[in-house]
């Protein structure tokens, strides 16, 4: 199982990349293996004003649908046209190809609640 | 507690992801519902289903007693023949669907789906007692039987590697007891897949010998194991009820497209006033396959509208890995069930397009 060391993490096990006031977000390893075949993604349309908690797309697998939620409050200004042709993206580069939406930041305070990658596999090692 | 089937430690080593289900700790998926699915439809696949039920009925009224507590017609079924029947309350309501084993005049075996066995079993009993039934023997015999399903076009061949007794001749819906790897075994050409295939029932303690045996016999063919997320993904794509879902005290057999197994023309038996009636007067809804027209996918409890308002509610569905497209089963009315009729899933916030289709979704030669 991969953490990234450029990543933060979300305890939903969300993963963003801050580059230039840019959060870019996708859903970590740990959960596209937990989810199974994921079958369908559904993202928000860019301009969404998104608030950080909050639900902002949707990943279902064969048997399962599971919300994904903002790890950062901001706009969002580009998603991944990809994924809803080739939703398996999320499984086979879930830190990469697979990544779901480009937000542009609001408020960098809110950066501190996330986790750097130590922590998120510390996380993840008490969640099994 | 959890219970276990004597496989348990076999599923973990194979890197399974277990779940509760129905009070049994049992394997959802090993590599992926996907492959495991696509495994069963183009090669074979091995399940294990030791959780199902098992309850013996013997004795001179043995047959007395089936008729009038099952819809279907016992009296029709040979020495070594299944029988797919369903056990209702007097209102009609399904207390579980079951398949029915005939080994001779007095001696029968049903087997009932694993949550509702002792639901299965004190209905029985009540039944009994309430009757003017005489010489019937009723036992709860589940701890005494481990059970694999061996499904798929290759199961027929891999299965002749491991019997002295090859089931080449055996008719599906019929079963004979033979060795299976040297281990007695009712060998059943039955399933919930829409394959050819096998129900194999033996001994717990064979349990771990007869699985080894079988996946080393079909490995080359490409036999797998497969879990209970692909289980429910084959039996959908082939409209098979599951209970709780499409069958249950609320849903009538003949709701559920299950009149084939209702035999209104019996004398008499468990809810056939009740159905009767409701055959009469005409179901108000009926169960349909649908296919979504538009992305998404439908799950159990998603309502379903039609010309602008809610006719009816998903009872299953799922993304069908044959077709890789969202399908399901819905309960609507009678109106809107025809094939090719236009609907709308809710799908969270949307109402997304969706048709009435043929059944099973899936075609086998």
């Amino acid at each position: 199982m991969e953490f990234p060391e450029e990543l933060k993490y979300t305890e939903e096990h969300e993963w963003v990349l801050i580059e230039d006031g840019v959060a870019t977000v996708g859903i970590t390893d740990f959960a596209q293996d937990a989810l199974g075949d994921v079958v369908f993604v559904e993202l928000p349309e860019v301009g969404t004003v998104l608030e950080a908690g909050k639900s902002f797309g949707v990943v279902e697998s064969v048997k399962a649908v599971s919300d994904v939620y903002a790890p950062v409050s901001g706009e969002v200004i580009e998603i991944n046209e990809e994924l809803p042709d080739t939703p398996e993206l999320v499984n086979t580069s879930p830190y990469e190809d697979g990544w779901m939406v480009k937000i542009k930041l609001a408020d960098n305070v809110e950066l501190d609640d996330l986790m750097d990658a130590d922590a998120y596999q510390e996380f993840v090692e008490d969640e099994e | 507690m959890l219970k276990k089937t004597p496989l348990n430690a076999i599923h973990k080593q194979a890197g399974a992801r277990m779940v509760d289900f129905g009070g049994w700790e049992m394997p959802v998926q090993y590599r992926g519902v996907i492959e495991e699915h696509l495994a069963v439809r183009n090669a074979a696949g091995l399940f294990d289903v030791s959780h199902m039920g098992e309850i013996k009925v013997d004795g001179p009224g043995a047959l007395a007693f089936i008729q009038e507590l099952t819809t279907n017609d016992a009296s029709s079924l040979e020495n070594g023949q299944v029988q797919y029947s369903a056990l209702c309350y007097p209102h009609g309501g399904v207390v579980d669907d079951l398949t029915l084993y005939r080994f001779d005049e007095e001696h029968y075996l049903f087997c009932v789906n694993a949550a509702n066995t002792d639901k299965d079993f004190a209905w029985m009993e009540e039944v009994l007692a309430d009757g003017d039934f005489h010489g019937v023997a009723l036992h709860n015999v589940s701890d005494d039987f481990a059970q694999l399903a061996l499904q798929g076009p290759l199961a027929e061949t891999i299965l002749a590697r491991l019997t002295d007794t090859a089931p080449v001749g055996i008719g599906y819906y019929h079963f004979y007891e033979g060795l299976v790897a040297g281990v007695p075994t009712i060998i059943s050409r039955t399933g919930y897949t829409g394959e050819d295939g096998f129900e194999l029932y033996f001994a717990p303690d064979a349990a771990e010998n007869l699985w080894n045996a079988l996946m080393e016999a079909g490995a080359d063919d490409g036999l797998v194991p497969v879990g209970l997320g692909a289980r429910d993904t084959l039996r959908l794509e082939m409209k098979y009820a599951l209970y709780g879902h499409e069958l249950s005290t609320e849903i009538s057999p003949l709701e559920a497209g299950l009149g084939w197994i209702t035999k209104l023309d019996k004398p008499s038996f468990v809810g056939r006033e009740a159905l009767l009636k409701q055959k009469e007067a005409g179901v108000s809804r009926r169960l349909i396959g649908f296919a979504m027209t538009e992305p998404g996918i439908p799950r159990a409890d998603y309502p379903v509208f039609a010309e602008g308002r809610q006719v009816g509610v998903v009872t299953s569905g799922t993304m069908s890995p044959s077709l890789r497209v969202g399908i399901g089963l819905a309960l609507v009315e009678q109106g809107f069930a025809a094939i090719g009729t236009r609907l709308q899933i809710g799908i969270r916030t949307r109402r997304v397009g969706a048709k009435v289709e043929k059944t099973p979704f899936v075609k086998k030669g």
